[in-house]
């Protein structure tokens, strides 16, 4: 894991470096500072010589400025260091999500990925400038403060190596005890948010059956466990501060009375016995500080293992090699085509799918919710792989094209489609990033949006705003498919994208597309009997087969799910054009 | 409104949300009365604590003083042959009386910290119901104009600030309060003039960290920005990932990242940067403070200037250092300070919106038939409900629940200058049904909205049996409709529980009897565990259909009189609707109904259709009537005009 992590320090690495050996001079020079001053104290002050006050002065403002120097220098080889991992890290993680096939997004949800991109990796860049910076500042704090201490008087230093693992034990054991009841409190804080959220989201439901109350309950009872959880957390947390006190007070005190005792045998100065003073805070206050990395950097670990999976996790389609780039027609093969979202072992969700269909041919699907009507089509420009059975676009298996190629000739509007921010042009335009105006007035021609845009007092201009929540369902549809239709495919899958569109307009539009594309292979999954009448060949599907195929006319008579359908929207005497 | 559900989730928390507070004062007034209203007595404890604590720990450095000039230096100057074991006896019980004032100082601030953290979480508590119980009394209206992330991150980040302000930035800050007067006291007995020199040294540390904490701010608001507005790209392609896929637009997506991307890198590298000079360079300014007073000491003492001793110096050296070290605590708090407050204020705010008005005196209650056939009041279930009407006179009269609306020359606006109903008249008799239906805007949802009173009417009359809605109370009013929306919201919980929402006192029998009338038992059961089995995110594992199934049951159980269906089938194919249409149909049997419907074919059997455009009703009648006007329904009827 932390060799994956740490691969992307990359170009920032002579940052990563410089940062950890700033701080290592600047503590150092730290160290050596109450060394000298014991010096300036003994042989300055207390012998009353003003040429050692002011030479020893002197090194020290010197040692001051250098320290100074090197921390402000590590501060910033750090700063550098950590965003730079953190932007590394980043464009690592969306860069392998681009490469993610649609099965690898379905593994993670679209919340989960935002989460490791954002919050995860704010968390790790915090992580990484604690550890090149504090984490290497604390233990040789410790240790070089403890050897000074050792320099100055071995035996007095004992007190710092016996009181040193009392407060580390304590500290591990208070840090050890709260970390599991701090995990268990940001779980009971994930279900506090998930209460407001359900909440908020459903602040109708809650109001119109006057369960205000009921929510405030339930509301209240995550809020106290969080309250328990916290209060204990912290009261262990408590013991830090005291713990801490205790141990500066008994060496204060244990420092005082035995250098007494030295000072008055004469094996050490006034001068040396407040340095050690010094000393005893340097070092306790390092440990302390360990103790905290500790705590953090277990927290980290989380967001780490979370970040790792998504750089690790691998797209389970890619081109092969010697890929075919030219798609030769429209015609599409399935050849004993079975297909789970799994993979092999799981439940089929197509099955034993066998279909021909001639470039240029109109084909309509029917079927009701999970008859895998969309699982179908997705196999055409390879989004998902067939798990038994072969795919052929053009005469080629889909897998022996190179993915770009392939999809660039088919393709497909989504049932759940997106806009992005951005004008009407620019999100036409990705269908074709070189497109005129004149092509992308065709296709909005073509998919009947021309009059609505030319409408908009912007035109082509106007800015979709996230998601294309400024435009109605049916415009939004299509606008999609104008973009899909730039592309100039050799086959268009249209998945229930019409849904939204009247009855008229829908009409236009195939009326359109029989006309303007007549050689494209045209794909139309709906929801109603009329989008599909015209088609060439219309299928029937149930439960993942194909229960029926064949004209509008045929199916009536041989399929009773299609007569269903079609008297259920047909029934009363509906007038339809 | 359906406006309200395009309005975007998540509001990016860029610089809007960095702001400071507009009226600490107040707001800091206001926290604090949060800790005296609930531990007055354990707050003072605290502070008297945290006194001791402090005392504990100037004694600390004023110790080295009397060590050195009242032990170690006649020690040293001592006579030959004289004896050290009187100063030792002497120094061992100065030793002892300092070791108690530590030993004082360590329980307090141990009992102080733990008394904190009961006071702190239980302030945090207090505030946290508070702010969700006042939601619940909030209006509709606030939760259709307020973002539903900006909502959520009272909840998230303002409380986070807060937690961090009361567990750490208040104690601190009192103790280094303490810590400076009492260190500057020290400091002043044991030498003005070095005191001095401190004091001047304080003031640069102070203009120093002063300036380097405006540039940080600076840079932390361009890198709040510059991260709301890449965590915005990244959500909005992930989001879009599948489309991306499908155009091959990879490329571009990482182009348009890699740019944000940069500009993230470039701030939160200056951000960082100022923020980790900070530290550093507070300390080595303390350091050379340190250097300057020994020389200036050690200059004085030689030239005998002021009367200072060695331990004068060298005590005096530890206080500056114990002077430093609270200033630039504090100035590392004033950040933290700010932005809680500024959290606070947004958390007040929340807590001073105006609640929703209710002024209805009217009342639903249990009610039977008395023997004279008089309609009374029933303590029991009876399955008979009543409106409980008291009048100016004192009388009380009671009638019986049946569910008649009627709207008098309605006119509304969710906006005062801007009318979105206008002279909407209808009845709707017991039991009948009622569609609505009309483009997107037409008002539909609106009408809706007035019957259970989310929002209240600007102009004309709704009664309600004959009673005027504005004098029925809400929660009753309400309790007497049922809804199913479009949208389906379940709650984390069991399918059983779910179901229960529309009636807490329902016992499983009449879950299930509800749940076999909407047609949603048979999934139910099919369910790994059935009606035990736990939903989460919002029944995610649930098909839409399933999900609109349990509404309906939810609906079911509560058994109201009127129902209000706001296009609960709309996202529904054809085949599945033909499932849940029956569950509606039975649940229908008996109700009034307001129906709003996308698909014609849902609302036309309806004994009345009204045709809304812009406010107004243009068209009603039932659905032979108005297909043979050949009208706006006709049109839209044979698909010539889209809905949506």
């Amino acid at each position: 894991m932390i060799q994956t992590l740490l691969s992307n320090v990359g170009e920032f690495k002579k940052d990563s470096i410089l940062a950890p050996l700033c701080v290592s001079m600047e503590v150092v020079l730290e160290v050596l500072v109450p060394l000298m001053m014991a010096h300036l104290l003994d042989y300055g002050i207390e012998a009353g010589d003003m040429n050692v006050i002011l030479r020893t002065g002197g090194v020290l403002v010197v040692a001051c400025m250098c320290s100074l120097f090197f921390g402000v220098q590590s501060g910033k080889y750090a700063a550098r260091a950590s965003a730079g991992f953190a932007k590394n890290l980043r464009r690592r993680m969306f860069y392998n999500v681009q490469e993610f096939s649609f099965s690898n997004i379905d593994k993670f949800s679209t919340a989960s990925l935002v989460t490791r991109l954002t919050t995860d990796i704010s968390n790790i860049q915090n992580a990484y400038q604690m550890i090149i910076r504090i984490a290497v500042r604390a233990p040789l704090m410790l240790v070089f403060s403890l050897f000074m201490t050792f320099t100055i008087h071995v035996r007095l230093a004992l007190v710092f190596l016996a009181v040193t693992p009392l407060l580390a034990v304590g500290l591990y054991f208070i840090m050890t005890h709260a970390h599991p009841v701090f995990e268990r409190v940001f779980r009971t804080y994930d279900r506090l948010n998930n209460v407001v959220q359900e909440n908020l989201r459903g602040i109708r439901v809650v109001k119109s059956y006057v369960r205000e109350e009921h929510e405030i309950e339930k509301f209240g009872e995550v809020s106290d466990c969080i309250y328990r959880d916290f209060v204990k957390a912290e009261q262990l947390l408590a013991f830090n501060a005291p713990m801490m006190q205790t141990a500066v007070y008994t060496c204060t005190l244990l420092i005082s009375w035995l250098g007494a005792r030295f000072i008055a045998a004469g094996s050490l100065t006034t001068g040396e016995l407040t340095s050690l003073l010094t000393y005893t805070m340097q070092i306790l206050s390092s440990l302390m500080m360990l103790s905290m990395i500790f705590v953090m950097l277990t927290m980290a670990r989380a967001s780490a293992k979370r970040a790792v999976e998504i750089m690790s996790e691998t797209s389970d389609l890619s081109s092969p090699q010697e890929a075919v780039t030219q798609v030769k027609d429209g015609s599409i093969v399935f050849n004993h085509v079975n297909f789970s979202y799994g993979g092999e072992g799981e439940t089929l969700c197509l099955r034993d799918v066998n279909l021909r269909i001639e470039s240029g041919q109109t084909i309509g699907i029917l079927g009701g919710t999970g008859s895998a009507k969309t699982s179908l089509v997705q196999l055409i420009p390879r989004l998902y792989d067939a798990t038994q059975g072969s795919v052929s676009v053009g005469g080629v298996d889909v897998r022996r094209y190179d993915l770009g190629a392939l999809r660039d000739q088919v393709a497909m509007v989504l049932q759940k489609n997106v806009l992005f921010s951005g004008t009407i042009r620019e999100n036409l335009r990705w269908g074709n990033a070189e497109a005129e105006d004149e092509e992308l007035i065709r296709v909005c021609r073509l998919a009947c949006a021309d009059e609505f845009i030319e409408k908009f007092p912007d035109g082509y201009d106007t800015y979709i705003e996230e998601g294309g929540s400024n435009v109605s369902g049916g415009q939004k549809q299509r606008l999609c498919i104008a973009r899909a239709l730039l592309k100039k495919p050799k086959i268009l899958i249209l998945d229930d994208s019409t849904s939204a569109v009247d009855t008229r307009t829908d009409a236009q539009i195939r009326q359109a597309f029989q006309e303007e594309i007549p050689d494209t292979t045209k794909i139309i999954i709906a929801q109603r009997v009329s989008s599909v009448q015209e088609a060439d060949q219309i299928l029937v599907l149930d439960g993942g087969r194909i229960a029926a195929v064949g004209r509008h006319e045929e199916l009536l008579k041989t399929s009773a799910i299609y007569r269903e359908v079609f008297e259920s929207q047909t029934k009363g005497g509906k007038e339809n054009a | 409104m359906r406006e309200t559900k395009k309005k975007r989730e998540s509001m990016p928390d860029g610089a809007m949300r960095r702001r400071g507070p507009k009226n600490a004062g107040a707001t800091a007034a206001r926290l604090l009365s949060y800790i005296f209203d609930g531990y007055k007595l354990p707050f003072c404890i605290v502070m008297v604590c945290i006194l001791f604590s402090t005392a504990a720990n100037v004694v600390s450095s004023m110790f080295l003083r009397v060590l050195i000039d009242d032990y170690i230096s006649p020690m040293l100057s001592l006579a030959a042959g004289e004896s050290l074991a009187p100063y030792f006896s002497r120094l061992l019980s100065a030793l002892a009386m300092v070791a108690c004032v530590y030993a004082a100082g360590i329980v307090a601030s141990l009992l102080y910290n733990r008394m904190m953290a009961v006071i702190s979480q239980g302030v945090l508590k207090t505030i946290r119901n508070q702010m969700f119980a006042h939601m619940q009394t909030l209006p509709v209206r606030y939760f259709d104009t307020h973002g539903f992330g900006d909502v959520m991150s009272h909840y998230t980040n303002d409380t986070d600030t807060l937690r961090q302000m009361l567990s750490q930035s208040i104690p601190q800050a009192f103790s280094s309060i303490v810590t400076i007067v009492a260190v500057f006291f020290a400091m002043v007995t044991t030498s003005w003039q070095l005191t001095i020199a401190v004091l001047l040294c304080v003031a640069v540390i102070l203009r120093v960290s002063g300036r380097i904490a405006g540039f940080s701010g600076r840079y932390f608001i361009q890198q709040q920005q510059a991260l709301a507005q890449t965590n915005a790209y990244i959500e909005e392609m992930l989001n879009g990932q599948k489309v991306i896929k499908v155009f091959c637009h990879e490329k571009a997506a990482k182009e348009g990242f890699d740019r944000l991307n940069e500009k993230l890198f470039e701030s939160a590298d200056a951000a960082n940067r100022y923020s980790n000079i900070l530290m550093p360079a507070l300390a080595n300014i303390g350091n050379l403070q340190y250097v300057l007073l020994a020389v200036i000491g050690g200059a004085m003492a030689a030239g005998g200037v002021g009367g200072l001793t060695l331990g004068a110096i060298a005590s005096f050296l530890q206080l500056s250092k114990s002077f430093n070290m609270p200033i630039s605590q504090i100035s590392g708090q004033v950040n933290a300070i700010v932005m809680a407050l500024a959290g606070a204020e947004r958390i007040f705010g929340l807590m001073d919106e105006k609640e929703e008005a209710d002024a209805g005196y009217v009342t639903l209650v249990n009610a039977r038939y008395d023997q004279a056939g008089e309609l009374t009041e029933a303590k029991e279930r009876t399955g008979i409900w009543a409106w409980k009407h008291p009048h100016g006179d004192g009388t009380l009269t009671y009638t019986r629940l049946q569910g008649e609306v009627k709207f008098f020359d309605v006119d509304f606006g969710y906006q005062p200058e801007k009318i979105v109903l206008q002279n909407i008249t209808l009845y709707a008799e017991p039991g009948q049904k009622v569609a609505f239906v009309g483009a997107t805007g037409a008002g539909k949802t609106t009408i809706t909205n007035l019957i259970n009173r989310f929002y209240d009417l600007a102009d004309g009359k709704i009664r309600y049996d004959a009673i005027n809605i504005n004098k029925i109370k809400k929660s009753d009013l309400r309790r007497s409709l049922g809804i199913v929306l479009q949208d389906t919201n379940l709650f984390t919980g069991t399918v059983m529980e779910n179901i229960r929402y529309g009636n807490l006192n329902a016992t499983d029998e009449e879950v299930y009897q509800a749940a076999k009338l909407a047609n949603a038992d048979d999934f139910i059961r099919r369910l790994p565990q059935g009606y035990d089995t736990i939903l989460t995110g919002n029944g995610e594992s649930l098909s839409q259909g399933q999900r609109q199934l349990l509404a309906i049951a939810r609906a079911a159980v509560a058994d109201p009189p009127v129902m209000i269906l706001d296009e609960a089938t709309s996202s529904i194919d054809t085949r599945t609707e033909a499932i849940v249409q029956s569950g509606m149909d039975a649940l229908m049997q008996g109700r009034t109904v307001f129906v709003i419907a996308h698909r014609l074919s849902t609302v036309k059997n309806s004994d009345v259709i009204m045709v809304l455009e812009q406010g107004r009703i243009i068209e009603r009648g039932s659905h032979d009537e108005l297909i043979a006007k050949r009208g706006k329904y006709y049109q839209l009827y044979t698909g010539a005009f889209e809905l949506d």
